[in-house]
């Protein structure tokens, strides 16, 4: 069935039998992972699941030590992260990617200005763009946030929105989210969820990391439960309860089996 | 308070030109006869913008995230292989116009060479740039002293020349060349700081160099190409002090460190680096310049330069502070 998956015209990124070891600890031991289109995977597990690391290594930060990555069925290997950022995914970190001294529009082109050909930019253009992404792609309403506004004025869902918003901007295939809630508080949180949701809208696909179950399960399509190295189940949303998920996560972490 | 990018810089450089200002108040009712003549204002003009060119520059390496101790050096060192050339050319018979322009271009080589030197050993060696300037702060310096022994060079032969005119000459016979390019070049750091992509990534690396990273900026080259310009402002400066006095001192450069990253600081560029004003700089230079001569001619003696250059940086610096905490 997993074969099939993978050949399918509607997976956008697969990856078979990922192995990566640091030295002689092995972090991740076989693990298949793909995205459908426009599909957010919720990939949950404890601290040390190895999550971030199979993330990283679509981003071109790590490399497998075996294992095949497709993307839109072809085979390809992202040797670093702006290959990966070439093939059009992007990770939002927990405030990692922002300027925090800059202002909005300097940040949402960060990399990728928009200039005449002598390297000189049109900011009218930049701001208007960015005026454009606030209010119509990430509805920013509040009047204090401007396109002027200094990034480390804003709260960190707002950051977050900004870091998925320019991700969107850029025409992200998949964006990766690696615990875009850690540190917020809740009404934080929701807007953060709210921006997640945005991304399903927009027809793109998210990977969505986390260790709470009740961010994830509202938002997410698919459920991937990743357990010391080893896919320890998968689920659609349709076939399992948040209760359920919840029990099963429980479950595993007590006697290291799902049921 | 609020909390756009043009209001931080909007109160940065209004206190900035408070300072000034306040300053220049003291020194016209302090010495009312000697600020209301154009002479006083014709010696800053001939001697501020040597400081001021190379402090535009540093602010670039401060803003980048880096420091650069080595420029006065290299100010010395290049200055004197153009003064050392020059006469080497004119002794061989070389026309006085082609000299200089020989001579010039050497110049400007040898202080981008240094500065890629000192990119490098930041970037490549990675030794943290204070450290590595300190380094190349002595290198430099002692290359004058061993190449030069200790003795000056002339520059005589070369001031009926056309470029000397360009460099150091007087327009109208009254202004100063020199404080024309401090003039133009203050433009230039300004539009490229705020309107160019390098002036941006600039920022965007001192301010976090890892997300300018992710984001796939170019970080190591930003951070080399900007120790380069700083070894070429440090050599133009360099002609232009030698020329100015159509003498080469060994010494050339020493003084010039302190003063220099004073009126950047004073001028509101933090420390930090992520963010920082031209402008600022521009007036801070002439604030640190005109400071010593000011001082003189209200009749204090020169016993009070230091305490009062203190006051004010200090001054200044609280008040910056006090903004940038309330942001
Ligand atoms: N660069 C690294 N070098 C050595 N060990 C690492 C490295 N990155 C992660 N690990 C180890 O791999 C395991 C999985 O880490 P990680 O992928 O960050 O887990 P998760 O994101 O699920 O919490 C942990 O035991 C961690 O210590
Ligand atoms: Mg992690």
């Amino acid at each position: 069935m997993r074969m099939a998956e993978r050949n399918n015209a509607q997976t956008l990124v697969s990856m078979v039998e990922i192995q990566k070891s640091f030295g002689k600890v092995n972090v991740l031991k076989g693990v298949n992972f793909e995205v459908g289109k426009n599909e957010i995977v919720g990939l949950v597990g404890d601290n040390g699941a190895g999550k971030s690391t199979l993330i990283k290594i679509l981003t071109g930060v790590h490399q497998p030590n075996e294992g095949e990555i497709y993307f839109k069925g072809e085979k390809i290997t992202i040797h670093s992260v702006a290959r990966s950022r070439e093939l059009g995914i992007e990770t939002v970190y927990q405030e990692q990617a922002l300027s925090e001294q800059q202002t909005m529009w300097r940040n949402i082109f960060m990399g990728r200005e928009i200039t005449n050909r002598f390297g000189f930019l049109k900011v009218e253009e930049e701001k208007k763009e960015t005026e454009d992404i606030l209010r119509k792609q990430m509805g920013f309403t509040s009047k204090a946030i401007t396109t002027d506004s200094i990034v480390k004025s804003l709260s960190g869902g707002e950051k977050q929105g900004i870091a998925i918003g320019r991700a969107l901007y850029f025409n992200a295939d998949l964006i990766i989210l690696d615990e875009p809630t850690m540190g917020l508080s809740l009404a934080e949180t929701r807007k953060v969820l709210d921006f997640v949701k945005n991304i399903k809208e927009k027809g793109k696909s998210a990977i969505f990391i986390s260790h709470n179950i009740y961010y994830v399960y509202p938002v997410a399509d698919r459920f991937v439960i990743l357990d010391r190295g080893n896919v320890a189940g998968r689920f659609l949303k349709a076939e399992i309860t948040q209760d359920e998920l919840v029990e099963k996560m429980v479950r595993l972490a007590k006697t290291g089996k799902m049921s | 308070m609020e909390r756009t990018a043009r209001a931080r810089e909007l109160r940065l450089e209004l206190s900035i030109l408070g300072v000034f200002i306040g300053i220049f108040l003291i020194f016209l009712i302090g010495s009312p006869d000697t600020f209301t003549r154009f002479d006083i204002y014709y010696s800053f003009m001939s001697t501020i913008p040597f400081s001021g060119i190379m402090a535009l520059a540093i602010t670039l390496v401060i803003i980048s995230g880096e420091m650069d101790l080595s420029f006065p050096s290299i100010m010395g060192f290049s200055g004197w292989v153009f003064a050392k050339l020059s006469n080497v050319l004119i002794d061989s018979g070389t026309n006085p116009n082609l000299t200089i322009l020989l001579a010039a271009l050497c110049c400007f080589a040898t202080g981008i060479i240094a500065g890629y030197m000192n990119g490098t050993l930041v970037v490549k060696v990675r030794i943290p740039s204070l450290v590595a300037t300190i380094g190349t702060m002595f290198f430099w310096r002692g290359l004058v002293n061993v190449c030069g022994q200790g003795f000056g060079e002339s520059l005589v032969p070369v001031n009926e020349t056309f470029l000397f005119k360009v460099f150091v000459g007087r327009l109208g016979g009254v202004v100063p060349a020199q404080a024309i390019w401090f003039l133009v070049l203050t433009a230039a750091f300004w539009l490229i700081l705020k309107r160019h992509r390098f002036g941006g990534h600039v920022l965007l690396v001192g301010d976090n160099f890892e997300s300018a990273r992710m984001m796939g900026i170019r970080v190591n080259r930003i951070k080399m190409i900007v120790f380069m310009q700083m070894g070429f402002f440090a050599s133009l400066a360099g002609i232009l002090a030698s020329l100015e006095v159509t003498y080469l001192w060994p010494s050339m450069g020493e003084g010039y460190l302190l003063r220099t990253l004073a009126a950047v600081f004073v001028g509101g560029t933090s420390v930090f680096g992520g963010v920082g004003t031209i402008f600022g700089t521009f007036i801070g230079a002439i604030i640190i310049g005109s400071l010593e001569g000011g001082i003189v001619a209200i009749g204090l003696t020169g016993f009070w330069t230091q305490l009062i250059y203190g006051l004010i940086i200090v001054v200044s610096l609280s008040i910056y502070s006090y903004f940038r905490r309330r942001e």
